[in-house]
């Protein structure tokens, strides 16, 4: 399910004393099956940016096509979009709402009017994408589980939706380093399993680990779009921007500028871990 | 270093209206030194934010004791000493910002103690230039970065000349030049300043510059020490806990787990490099001799 965007401007209050662009002319498309990282500075967009992949909000000018229909248009029945597209906002956990969690993952499913078997179907695949033991969980209170869970009962909700697209709005915000993670895995997983994936993060690393490509947003422009490569090449420039490089990328390029024989374009600790057992392990000239 | 804040076997529970209630914090004891900075970490659900909150009388002890100076929190007719003595920063920096203008924000707390308008300038002033936010004084603070917020938010605590700031996650929010921002201000505030800081993180890198880091684990706490020496001797229990390494000493863990010895103990980049820089000397050493 391709999706285009085209001149997306949204203003904020617009005709209003108070009017406050938030995307100026952001082009870009997502492919099928593609994993795109959006990474930016606090304010720079991107949450404004993902309302409108799902038709969340309307673009104040431009257009957004989704699998050939243009949700700029008044027209289209944002519905049919919705339930292929689905959305997992920031701190999703504060959305849970139900007595149960079975109830809270069904609510979705529930609501685009499939039967109960269905609905069922649904619930405990949903549960069992997030790896959430079914049995053991249906029943309680979500309020009663830990952090980590609550995140997936949220996401397993609107994984029950069977979305062709998932946009996840930082998914390890707030996380501890073992639940991010498991989190990583999952959407990893997820991915591999042929959904396409638009992933908002703060995290370099993360992005780097699990994206083929990055949108980097900049005061609501679209100020770069590449692979991992192709992005974190100019240091400086995401620097200028509230943003950076991953800490693996830092070493690699101070050991490259020393001159160690260590490529400057690695972007995980794996890689970076290779590259330096190949310099300096068991044979390795160590320059 | 004297202590300013006690913790005697502290146990807290979350009431319940269902059922039993649970303990978030189990017998824990601990000190916060005077100056300062002491990082505390663990999983979520570890009762790391419960003994934040405990530590100025924001939570209650169930059972045991916490005392700020000479207060016992418990002490209803010191709650203010208490409070102005341990300032607050928490994680979200919009739930925090309550007026529409920057340096009115920052006044709050002292316009509810009954300061004169004279000392609340100058105090407001004074912590403004402190987070280096003076230019934005009277900007509106949904205008600011993330970043800048959580400065804002600082300079409100420090408004109230507190001698310990309390940070629940500040930068889990933030974008990294944000983390960057807040992390240097933190760490000048704590150094020119002999500001007392207790931050709870899930970066390890920003442990990394503290003094001590106490580990939660299941509402106790399960090590404590130098972040330095846990990072180096700890690391089962640390990734027991459900934590981390810090990245470098992360690599340096595996390379050494595969026979490359790294010298030293680097943790951060600038260490990493020169740790190699050292290497590279050592075997240039050997094949000239």
């Amino acid at each position: 399910m391709p999706v285009e965007v085209r001149d997306l401007t949204h203003t904020y209050n617009e005709d209003s004393p108070f009017a406050a662009a938030a995307l100026r002319d952001v082009s870009f498309a997502i492919e099928d099956g593609e994993f795109l990282g959006v990474i930016g500075h606090t304010g720079s967009g991107k949450s404004t940016l993902i309302q409108h992949l799902n038709g969340l909000i309307r673009p104040t000018s431009g257009t957004v096509i989704v699998n050939g229909l243009d949700l700029s248009d008044k027209s289209t029945d944002l519905r049919r979009v919705r339930r292929r597209v689905g959305l997992v906002f920031q701190y999703p956990e504060y959305q849970l709402f139900e007595e149960t969690v079975q109830k809270d993952i069904a609510f979705g499913p529930r609501n685009l009017g499939l039967d109960g078997d269905e609905v069922q179907r649904r619930v405990e695949e949903a549960c069992a994408l997030v790896e959430l033991p079914f049995a053991a969980v249906r029943d309680k209170s979500p309020f009663e589980l830990s952090g980590g869970q609550k995140r997936r009962v949220a996401i397993a909700g609107v994984l029950a939706m069977e979305p062709e697209v998932l946009i996840l709005d930082e998914p390890t915000a707030g996380l501890d380093p073992a639940g991010r993670d498991a989190i990583l895995a999952l959407i990893r997983r997820w991915h591999e399993g042929g959904r396409t994936i638009v992933m908002v993060s703060h995290s370099m690393e993360d992005v780097a680990r699990l994206a083929d490509r990055i949108l980097v947003l900049d005061h609501g422009k679209k100020a770069m779009e590449g692979t991992p490569r192709e992005v974190f090449a100019d240091a400086g420039r995401l620097q200028e921007m509230g943003l950076d490089v991953p800490a693996a990328t830092r070493l690699a390029r101070e050991l490259s500028d020393r001159g160690f024989d260590v490529p400057r374009d690695l972007y995980t600790l794996e890689e970076l871990e290779e590259a330096l057992l190949r310099a300096f392990g068991e044979g390795g000239s160590a320059c | 270093m004297s202590d300013i804040i006690r913790v005697q076997d502290v146990s807290y529970e979350y009431e319940r209206a269902d059922e039993q209630g649970e303990l978030a914090v189990r017998g824990v004891s601990m000190r916060v030194k005077k100056g300062e900075w002491l990082s505390i970490l663990g999983r979520n659900g570890s009762g790391k934010s419960t003994l934040i909150k405990l530590l100025n009388g924001l939570f209650l002890p169930t059972h045991g004791s916490v005392t700020v100076g000479n207060f016992d929190t418990r002490d209803e007719n010191h709650i203010w000493d208490v409070r102005q003595t341990v300032g607050m920063i928490f994680q979200n920096p919009d739930n925090q910002i309550v007026a529409t203008i920057v340096e009115e924000d920052v006044a709050f707390g002292l316009e509810n103690l009954g300061v004169s308008p004279k000392e609340i300038r100058q105090r407001v002033d004074a912590a403004l230039a402190a987070v280096r936010m003076s230019e934005y004084a009277a900007a509106a603070p949904h205008m600011l970065s993330g970043g800048q917020k959580q400065r804002v938010a600082i300079a409100g605590a420090l408004a109230m000349e507190p001698d310990v700031l309390l940070m629940d996650e500040p930068t889990a929010m933030l974008d990294p030049g944000g983390r960057r921002e807040v992390m240097e201000t933190v760490e000048r505030l704590h150094r020119e300043r002999g500001l007392t800081v207790v931050l709870v993180t899930h970066f390890m890198e920003e442990a990394l510059r503290g003094d001590r880091v106490i580990v939660m684990q299941d509402g106790r706490a399960i090590l404590e020490g130098p972040p330095r020496e846990l990072f180096a001797k700890e690391a089962e229990a640390i990734c027991r806990a459900g934590l981390e390494l810090p990245p470098m000493a992360e690599l340096a863990r595996r390379l050494r787990a595969k026979g490359l010895s790294v010298p030293g103990e680097p943790m951060t980049v600038e260490e990493m490099a020169a740790a190699f820089g050292a290497l590279r000397r050592e075997r240039r050493g050997k094949h000239a001799g």
